[in-house]
């Protein structure tokens, strides 16, 4: 190992990322205006909902009932409709969420003190917000006639249940993981492409160095707008912070080696940046989609579920999230960073070995 | 009659003039050179006259037709071959002949004896099923011919198809284009290769955007008769060389085998006489080589200032060495127990056609390649066994200029420095040292893309010396690089060799083989034969150039 | 317009997407792959969730409640006495929430006051939510149980997916991503490939016209993209479970319709960039992520920021995955089909007019 070899492959590698202006700009920007966007757009709130209401029922309960609902606020607009046909087509056309069906015995049933019934017609093409907007409806029904309702619901570390106190933070992990994943798997290829690739095998640097000179860059890349995303999250979204800094600094700086070992598998295997762009995304797609951020682990097939534990990205999740919202413990911290560290060496010490068989 | 006609063509690409008013005939039934130094506008030209750009100013007709206007008529009277033939790889030969067959309608009763008759004509038939991918050089580009001429175009248009193909592809290709000619097809060849320009009915010679010379060039080389002398002497012939190149009433100087080959500037009074001093002088017939240079002002001299800095090498030992060194890919024998020696310096060449196992086996010198058997030695040690500080001891100049485009000039070479293990003061020193030697100061900020062919080969250079290798590995080190470019690039190496570095380099160039003191001409994975050029070349008979020299030995062994 | 240039470029093409393993890569294997991951990975089904159920009482009312808990498929329960047993759990992420059933449980029961709480873990804030709708259903079927009177019943129906599985909704919605992956990021690729190895320039200086380069590109990978939908439908239905309620010849029409700007998208990225690397990235930006992320796919467009909904508009994904939901849950439902049809065939006429303007039969810069 020499010192001023080491430094020479890391500097340069950092220029080509980062000495031309647009190619800086394609390295920042896109993940930042992501994050931007994906904060507004993704989100599972239901809210502006179009629902449509066929009343049979003359009395004022019902209207009473309806005009609840209409003023709730996941609800924008509700379309009356006269017949089960106007009604069905809403549905089929996918123009509402959901339909009320008051029958005409709502009042009666009311006055009486019996239980009245209404039928909720939700569109099985949007489950999941019909599901969420079924929850409301119930709460309401529950708590007619200025009842309590027999439930009280709490939700902690987020008591409003924002969306965006979820997606920002997780978007932090997400979005360096594919910097760091792109960066790496580009890294050797490029200079196979360039030629490159040759001039410096036949110089005195040894095999080691390589392989860390393009680790450091990209660990560093990595690393810094890991950081700068979580600073938007906490200045920019307001994302309230209860954790540890350092453990959260350690971890993301855990987790972007893990991705950067997996990224330089991708290098060491691809011929072209074209097949290091695929591959890259072709992995990690799949990571993000089974580390619980769309949808909680546990929800999965059992092997999946392996599968997502031996994801660096399933642990930093669970340590971003709780950092900010939970002041997740140091020991809760732990028991998620050694998953990463051994995915590091695994990653790292594999990229190693078919780097070293690719060079002879 | 005349195929084409230009008057006063003006193009230019924002701030770049890349054609400032070019007027000329081109004639039908006849081959027309196009001919330049890099950068001197052939490409911009050609594409003009293919309809593929617009003319700023002036005016073009190609087969009566002009270019932009009538453009899907002009496609059915003209063929054009780019310089990078646009063969698809992942097609065969049989389907990319079909797919342009098709494009320009051949008529479905021709068909047949259309594809037939080309193939024959190419000598392709065995490989039509082959991919266009795995097609070796040569072969590509006589493909890129064939389907060039499907339709038997009024003109035909070729972008430097001699680049990259060694001599005996080459002679095929010119075997067919002069078939052509014969035709009535009016034949327009770019080329900076200027063996192939004297070989032309006509030449068009450009530079920097403006015609200089237009007509025979026989016309032009007559100019130079009596300018020509061949001197040889009993010493150093590289020393001579700067000797005779630091005149000033000589214009240009070469080495050729054991001997200098000078052209006096004119005017020049009891020409020979002048030069009696250094050596045995005698009368060379002029080529029109020397024409070229002449007019475009001469050769860049003898000096090299980087040479200069560079102290001499002390080590002694043979430099580089192989024995029975064998690589196999397969069941194909890339290199087939090739053994030789280069000793301290000297200048050794490796030749051969394509797909010889020149690079093979070079690569397998410089550690990049693993032997299946056999070894090979740089300055006595197995490079394989990756010994950091035998590698620090050679340079390495690959054939695309191994340069970062994304860095700076200045970063390359700081980067190369750093990486050969150089710091602080020293390495500063030593960057300093590189870019007075080959006058980089005013590019030092620019990206390697932006430059001239003839600067990127000298940052590659001098990034392959910064730390001054007393062993050089050049693979086909000035491929597509012009006349005056490949001087000044020799008279570095020249001014290396005589500080004592040993030089190894593959080539596709004749007159580089030229200057080479031993050359080892390789054919299908083994070396037929290997001498001095002198020798080579008086194998092939009395008088016989490098270049037929070359096709002998290839021909003498395959056929034997 | 030339039919037999047409198809020599036709046939040109089919044979490179034949013997490009990549191609092959996208076209074939990493679809099979998300839609295995859209099947079973990523379930919104709410099945097995991690809840604590913290029985502060031992009366037989509590118990009965404790028991309803456990017996629901939503929920796999651990049982604690006390809510400092459970509430470690939750902050490291072990259980998504815990219902307290009080030591009162009784007396409140009688008095008709709050019986239980729910606590949630809200750093997940959809699963949040799940817990606590799905806990309020099982606390008001157990009232039901009891003949204890609730104010207002409902009863849910959920149609074209009575058993709520995300699968059938997220299956048809993956077909959207593939398509955009075939369409706008093969066709980008294979254009700026042409730019770069020289080829273009040689078809430019043959008889061949614009249209007919540009047409022989589009035919081959709109056959592949029919061929994708093709296969995916079949693995939707018979591997993946889900119902196709429309019929096949629609579902092509809707596929095909969607092609065209899907199509029109690669071509513009193409003329743009000549370069591979920026159109995969431009291809990625422009159609990949807008198509996962702005198309209603997995996020409601309704609940978005009203600027965001506007550029949904734009995005033909949107339509496509409206329209694959209505053919494969409902049926062919024309008057949203062809709404949605004339959109995308609007947004393709756009693209290819802007792609169209942008190649020229010239390597002017």
């Amino acid at each position: 190992m020499n010192a001023s070899r080491l430094l020479a492959q890391v500097v340069k590698e950092l220029l080509s990322l980062l000495r031309d202006p647009r190619a800086r700009a394609i390295l920042v920007l896109p993940p930042l205006l992501q994050l931007l966007i994906f904060s507004f757009a993704a989100t599972l709130e239901v809210r502006n909902a179009t629902i449509a209401v066929f009343n049979e029922d003359p009395g004022p309960a019902a209207e009473a009932f309806i005009a609840e609902v209409s003023h709730a606020s996941f609800v924008g607009e509700v379309i009356r409709v006269h017949d089960s046909g106007h009604q069905r087509q809403l549905l089929e056309q996918g123009r509402v969420l959901l339909a009320l069906h008051i029958p005409e015995t709502f009042s009666r049933d009311r006055l009486a003190g019996a239980p009245a019934t209404v039928q909720v017609l939700l569109n099985g093409q949007k489950a999941n917000t019909a599901q969420v907007a079924l929850g409301y409806l119930e709460a309401m029904a529950l708590a007619q006639d200025g009842r309590v309702e027999p439930l009280v619901t709490r939700h902690d570390f987020n008591p409003n249940l924002i969306y965006r106190w979820y997606v920002v933070p997780s978007l932090s992990g997400i979005l360096s993981m594919f910097i760091a994943l792109v960066v790496t798997a580009l890294s050797i290829a490029r200079e196979r492409e360039l030629g490159t690739f040759d001039q410096l095998l036949v110089s005195p640097t040894t095999p080691l160095e390589i392989i860390l000179a393009k680790c450091l860059p990209a660990v560093l890349v990595g690393f810094v707008m890991g950081t700068v995303m979580i600073n938007a999250a906490l200045w920019l979204f307001q994302v309230p912070f209860t954790g540890s800094l350092a453990w959260l600094a350690l971890a993301l700086l855990l987790f972007i080696v893990s991705v950067v070992g997996i990224g330089l598998m991708v290098s060491a295997i691809a011929e072209t940046q074209q097949q290091a762009i695929l591959g890259a995304f072709a992995l990690g797609v799949p990571m993000v989609l089974l580390s619980g951020f769309a949808t909680p682990v546990e929800n999965m097939p059992v092997p999946l579920q392996w599968l997502a534990q031996a994801i660096p990205l399933t642990h930093f999740l669970v340590i971003v999230q709780g950092s900010f919202l939970k002041a997740l413990p140091a020991g809760a911290v732990i028991a998620h960073l050694w998953p990463m560290a051994l995915a590091a060496v695994v990653t790292l010490s594999a990229a190693t070995f078919v780097v070293r068989r690719r060079l002879h | 009659m005349t195929a084409i006609v230009l008057d006063d063509v003006h193009k230019r690409f924002g701030q770049a003039r890349a054609l400032r008013g070019i007027s000329a005939r081109i004639a039908a039934g006849r081959l027309t050179g196009l001919v330049g130094p890099d950068g001197a506008g052939k490409t911009t030209l050609i594409r003009l006259m293919a309809g593929l750009l617009t003319p700023d100013q002036g005016q073009l007709r190609v087969a009566g037709l002009d270019p932009v206007q009538d453009s899907e008529v002009l496609a059915e009277s003209v063929g054009y071959m780019p310089q990078r033939f646009g063969l698809y790889e992942d097609l065969t030969v049989q389907e990319n002949l079909h797919l342009y067959a098709e494009l320009r309608g051949v008529a479905k009763a021709d068909y047949r004896a259309t594809l037939d008759r080309l193939l024959a004509f190419t000598r392709l038939e065995p490989f039509t099923d082959r991919l266009a991918g795995r097609l070796s050089g040569g072969m590509k580009q006589k493909l890129g011919l064939a389907c060039a001429l499907i339709t038997s175009p009024k003109v035909l248009l070729l972008d430097e198809p001699g680049v990259g193909v060694d001599p005996v592809s080459r002679q095929d290709l010119w075997r067919m284009v002069q078939a052509l000619t014969g035709e009535g097809m009016a034949v327009v060849w770019a080329t900076a290769y200027l063996e192939e320009a004297e070989q032309c009915e006509e030449v068009l010679l450009m530079n920097e955007g403006r015609l200089h010379f237009s007509g025979r060039p026989e016309a032009l080389t007559e100019r130079l008769r009596h300018r020509c002398f061949r001197l040889a002497s009993a010493g150093d012939k590289r020393a001579l060389l700067a000797q005779v190149l630091a005149r000033p009433d000589v214009r240009d100087a070469t080495i050729q085998g054991e001997c200098v080959r000078v052209v006096l500037a004119e005017g020049t009074t009891g020409a020979g006489a002048a030069l009696a001093s250094l050596g045995e002088v005698s009368a060379a017939p002029p080529r029109f080589e020397d024409a070229f240079i002449d007019l475009l002002g001469g050769g860049p001299g003898g000096h090299s200032p980087l040479a200069d800095r560079m102290p001499a090498v002390t080590t002694r030992g043979d430099r580089v060495s192989c024995r029975h060194l064998t690589r196999r890919f397969g069941d194909f024998v890339a290199a087939d127990d090739v053994s030789f020696t280069v000793r301290p310096g000297e200048i050794m060449g490796l030749l051969g056609p394509n797909g010889a196992g020149k690079s093979t086996t070079f690569k397998m010198l410089c550690g990049l390649l693993k032997p299946s058997s056999g070894e090979a030695r740089v300055a006595g040690v197995d490079l394989r066994h990756g010994a950091s500080d035998a590698k620090l001891r050679l340079g390495y100049m690959a054939q695309k200029f191994s340069l970062y485009g994304l860095l700076s000039v200045r970063q390359n070479l700081s980067f190369y420095a750093g990486v050969y293990g150089l710091r602080g003061r020293e390495k500063r020193a030593r960057i300093r040292e590189m870019i007075e030697g080959f006058q980089l100061e005013p590019l030092l900020d620019s990206a390697p893309d932006q430059l001239s062919l003839g600067f990127k080969q000298r940052l590659a250079l001098a990034c392959a010396l910064m730390h001054r290798p007393p062993i050089l590995f050049l693979d086909e080190p000035t491929s597509g690089v012009d006349p005056i470019t490949r001087r000044e690039f020799w008279t570095h190496i020249n001014g290396l060799v005589s500080k004592g570095v040993t030089v190894l380099v593959t080539t596709h160039f004749m007159d580089e083989a030229e200057y080479c003191d031993r050359v080892a001409l390789m054919y299908r994975g083994r070396v037929i034969a290997l001498d001095t050029p002198d020798a080579l070349k008086a194998r092939a008979g009395q008088g016989a150039s490098m270049e037929q020299a070359f096709i002998h030995l290839i021909e003498a062994q395959a056929h034997g | 317009m030339a039919s037999r240039r047409l198809l020599a470029l036709v046939k040109k093409e089919s044979l490179q997407i034949l013997r490009d393993p990549s191609a092959m890569l996208i076209a074939f294997v990493l679809p099979v792959l998300l839609l295995f991951l859209f099947a079973y990975a990523v379930s919104l089904d709410i099945r097995q969730l991690h809840l604590g159920v913290v029985l502060q009482t031992d009366s037989a009312q509590a118990r009965s409640l404790a028991a309803e808990f456990a017996g629901t498929p939503y929920f796999r329960v651990r049982p604690a006495r006390d809510r400092r047993e459970v509430e470690p759990l939750l902050v490291r992420g072990e259980l998504k929430g815990y219902v307290l059933i009080p030591a009162d449980f009784d007396r409140r029961l009688a008095r008709g006051e709050p019986l239980v709480q729910v606590v949630t873990d809200g750093t997940q804030p959809n699963t949040a939510s799940f817990v606590a709708g799905y806990a309020r259903g099982v606390l008001s079927s157990w009232l039901a149980e009891r003949g204890l009177s609730v104010p207002v019943m409902l009863v849910p129906r959920f149609w074209f997916n009575p058993e709520v599985e995300t699968r059938r909704f997220l299956v048809p919605g993956a077909i959207a991503i593939i398509m955009t992956m075939i369409g706008t990021l093969l066709t980008a690729l294979v254009v700026a490939r042409e730019w770069e190895r020289g080829t273009m320039e040689a078809l430019l200086s043959t008889p061949a016209r614009i249209p007919e380069i540009l047409l022989g590109k589009l035919l081959p990978y709109f056959a592949l993209g029919l061929v994708a939908t093709l296969g995916s439908t079949l693995l939707a239905i018979h591997v993946f479970d889900v119902p196709l309620r429309g019929s096949w010849s629609t579902l092509l029409l809707v596929s095909a319709c969607f092609l065209v700007p899907a199509l029109g998208q690669g071509l513009v990225i193409s003329a743009l960039a000549r370069n591979q690397f920026i159109a995969a990235q431009a291809a990625l930006f422009s159609g990949f992520l807008p198509a996962f992320l702005l198309s209603g796919f997995l996020f409601e467009i309704d609940a978005m920021p009203a600027p965001i909904r506007w550029l949904t508009l734009i995005v033909p994904a949107r339509y496509f995955i409206e329209s694959l939901h209505s053919v494969f849950l409902v049926g062919d439902v024309w008057p949203l089909l062809l709404r949605d049809m004339l959109a995308m065939l609007a947004i393709g006429a756009v693209m290819f007019a802007l792609a169209r303007a942008r190649t020229r039969k010239s390597l002017e810069p």
